[in-house]
């Protein structure tokens, strides 16, 4: 029987035979290696569950890890100039044999000594670390952080002013009883959250102030700038006439740019140098005194580290990610590897129908890159519920931890790393199969 | 147009050496329908592979068209092959994942053949071999005489020369086998030259030539 013979010649010497192209045009080739991967997913729910639930899992991990990383490390509210800074929060003192030391943030004493007279830094702000007291509203206790700061302070950050203005060198110089406080805090304490804070009078540990400025509230991951209530350091119990170098202090150098960092490290060593020795602090003598002015990560690791651990932090948070990314990779190489002798008829059938071995391989890449975009789309949903719980739920005060282009694009490149990783490898295999071997298994 | 030249085809493992094929010399003409017939093992499947630039022979030479393809590289066997051959298979060798128009597609997707014109192409050939409504259907949807029209489809879609039939009617009843052997006299009446491995004496009756092999060599 063949149907449509009187119609249609059977001939198959028509002239339509359009030039062989050795290759699908592109959009072809996308179209016909996504609908074949998507048949493929379909098929082995199980393969695709496993497939997708590595690459999903890893990289939701990948990009909630990145964005904490960022959220913690790059410059954001209120430390937009991170960038630009550099920050001295430690000083470690010994004595002569090593055996005693004490180490701890700076004084404010050291700070307008050594820090504020520095010749090549842009601005040198100071604030204290961490302060806590307490505040009382209707006999319920608030609890609070604070900070002593001065004016300089509110010009190398840039703390968003919802109400009023911050204080400045005047105001501290008179010793005004002064606060700005955050809008957290304006919640808490006013029982009219809508009125205007400024002007009113907060009780904190029994001393009054008059707020003068309303910020918007630092997220506690940074610690330089975030509080519940700033004063002047002039203001009772900021411990600023304290004697000797350690305290509770720290410095905010702003350079003109990143490029001084260099002059103003060598310009504080050298001052630092200078220092009369033996330092008497708390009834001892010390003669070594280690501090340095550091960026915003070599100061985070100096709390954790006794040398500058930048590069060892990045080299060991790179591994750390390499490996991460390169387990699922490795699984997902493996499925398809394991897979590929269950595809070697489909590839027999192509070949003999004329797809070279280099289209072949492309359909492979493709379709790979297709089930591990569809795992990276996963994973940006993933993060996104994650994240946003991470920033409503509370954990950390404040939290605002987003999917920045950055941390997507570094999504993306993981996704194009695994989509050839995984691909390439099975493709190889698969294009050096010979066809007869091939179409003789029944796949 | 196919001309095979004291061709051998030895399979070695390392322990076994197989001689599939020995001093075989065969010119198909075109326009021929020929069928090679032998017991199982005797090396149809594997002569018709390297009919086929499917394989490579151990020695000997293959020219299709005058032309030796010894020393064609993977992209100019896979033009002669998309160009000039067509195969159909005894176990039809349709893609599952792909309907039957996408199945039919295949040999035009290597050309460059722009998205509509390749379906009309494809649903020229179902026509032709009487699936035109069954375009959308998946092989599982079909029964085996259904599959390997499909087959037979793909095969003349791109419009060889010269269609290689591995046993075509080996995994149908007869009724359907003569069905299937009725295309192939159309499309040989057509012009096509043929080329089938058959077990099946009538079917071979039907061609231009009977070709017999046994143990590797040709016996008539």
């Amino acid at each position: 029987m063949l149907a449509g013979r009187a119609s249609t010649s059977p001939s198959p010497h028509e002239p339509h035979t359009p030039p062989f192209k050795g290759g699908i045009t592109y959009p072809d080739m996308l179209t016909n290696a996504i609908k074949i991967a998507w048949k493929v997913l379909l098929r082995h729910p199980f393969y695709t569950f496993i497939t997708l639930f590595g690459i999903s899992l890893t990289l939701t991990v990948l990009m909630v890890l990145t964005s904490f990383l960022d959220h913690l490390l790059a410059p954001h509210y209120p430390e937009h100039k991170r960038e630009r800074m550099l920050y001295i929060s430690r000083v470690a003192l010994r004595d002569s044999a090593r055996q005693s030391s004490r180490t701890g943030p700076v004084s404010f004493r050291f700070i307008d000594t050594y820090v504020k007279t520095l010749k090549t830094p842009e601005k040198v702000g100071l604030t204290t670390f961490f302060g806590f007291a307490n505040s009382y509203v209707n006999g319920k206790r608030i609890s609070l952080q604070t900070k002593f700061t001065d004016a300089i302070f509110w010009e190398v950050t840039d703390f968003e002013f919802l109400e009023g203005k911050p204080y400045n060198a005047q105001t501290i110089a008179q010793g005004h009883q002064v606060a700005v406080i955050t809008d957290d805090l304006k919640r808490q304490y006013f029982e009219d959250e809508t009125a205007p804070a400024v002007g009113k009078n907060i009780d904190v540990d029994n001393v009054r102030y008059r707020v003068i400025g309303v910020v918007r509230a630092a997220p506690v991951t940074r610690p330089t700038t975030a509080g519940d209530i700033y004063f002047p350091y002039t203001v009772p119990k900021s411990n600023y006439q304290s004697e000797g170098l350690s305290g509770s202090y720290v410095a905010l150098i702003l350079a003109r740019t990143p490029a001084d960092f260099g002059a103003i490290k060598a310009e504080f060593d050298g001052v630092v140098s200078r220092i009369p020795r033996p330092v008497l602090e708390g009834g001892n003598k010390y003669v070594v005194v280690e501090t340095a002015a550091s960026t915003y990560l070599e100061s985070l690791l100096s709390n954790f580290f006794e040398a500058q651990a930048t590069a060892i932090f990045f080299s060991v948070v790179g591994l750390f990610m390499l490996l991460f990314m390169a387990l699922p990779a490795i699984n997902l190489v493996n499925v398809n590897v394991s897979r590929i002798m269950e595809r070697a008829s489909e590839i027999g059938i192509r070949k003999a129908f004329g797809a070279p071995a280099r289209t072949l391989v492309w359909q492979f890449v493709v379709e790979n890159l297709f089930i591990t975009f569809l795992g990276g789309a996963i994973a940006l949903l993933l993060s996104g519920v994650i994240i946003w719980f991470i920033n409503t739920s509370g954990w950390i005060a404040r939290a605002d931890l987003t999917i920045n282009f950055a941390v997507f694009a570094f999504s993306v490149l993981v996704c194009v790393v695994f989509g050839l990783l995984s691909g390439v490898v099975p493709a190889f295999r698969m294009a050096k199969l010979p066809i007869a071997e091939a179409l003789k298994s029944n796949g | 147009m196919l001309h095979l030249k004291n061709i051998e085809k030895v399979y070695r493992t390392s322990t076994i050496e197989t001689l599939a094929l020995n001093n075989i010399n065969l010119a198909i003409k075109k326009g021929e329908f020929v069928s090679v017939m032998g017991p199982s093992g005797c090396g149809k499947s594997t002569l018709l592979n390297i009919m086929g630039l499917l394989d490579e022979p151990s020695e000997g030479s293959v020219e299709l068209d005058g032309q030796p393809v010894a020393s064609y590289r993977d992209r100019e066997l896979a033009r002669l092959r998309n160009q000039k051959i067509g195969f159909i298979f005894q176990s039809f060798h349709l893609i599952p994942d792909l309907s039957v128009l996408d199945n039919v597609e295949i040999p035009l997707l290597y050309r460059s053949q722009n998205g509509k014109p390749r379906s009309e192409y494809a649903r020229e050939a179902l026509e032709k071999v009487g699936l035109a409504n069954r375009v959308k259907h998946f092989p599982r949807q079909l029964s085996g005489g259904q599959k390997q029209r499909v087959a037979i489809a793909r095969a003349i879609v791109g419009n060889p020369e010269l269609i290689l039939a591995d046993e075509p009617t080996g995994n149908l009843d007869s009724g359907m086998g003569n069905e299937i052997m009725n295309i192939l006299e159309t499309l040989n009446g057509g012009g096509a030259t043929i080329v089938m491995v058959t077990h099946d004496e009538q079917m071979a009756k039907r061609t231009h030539r009977l070709i017999r092999l046994f143990d590797g060599t040709q016996v008539s």
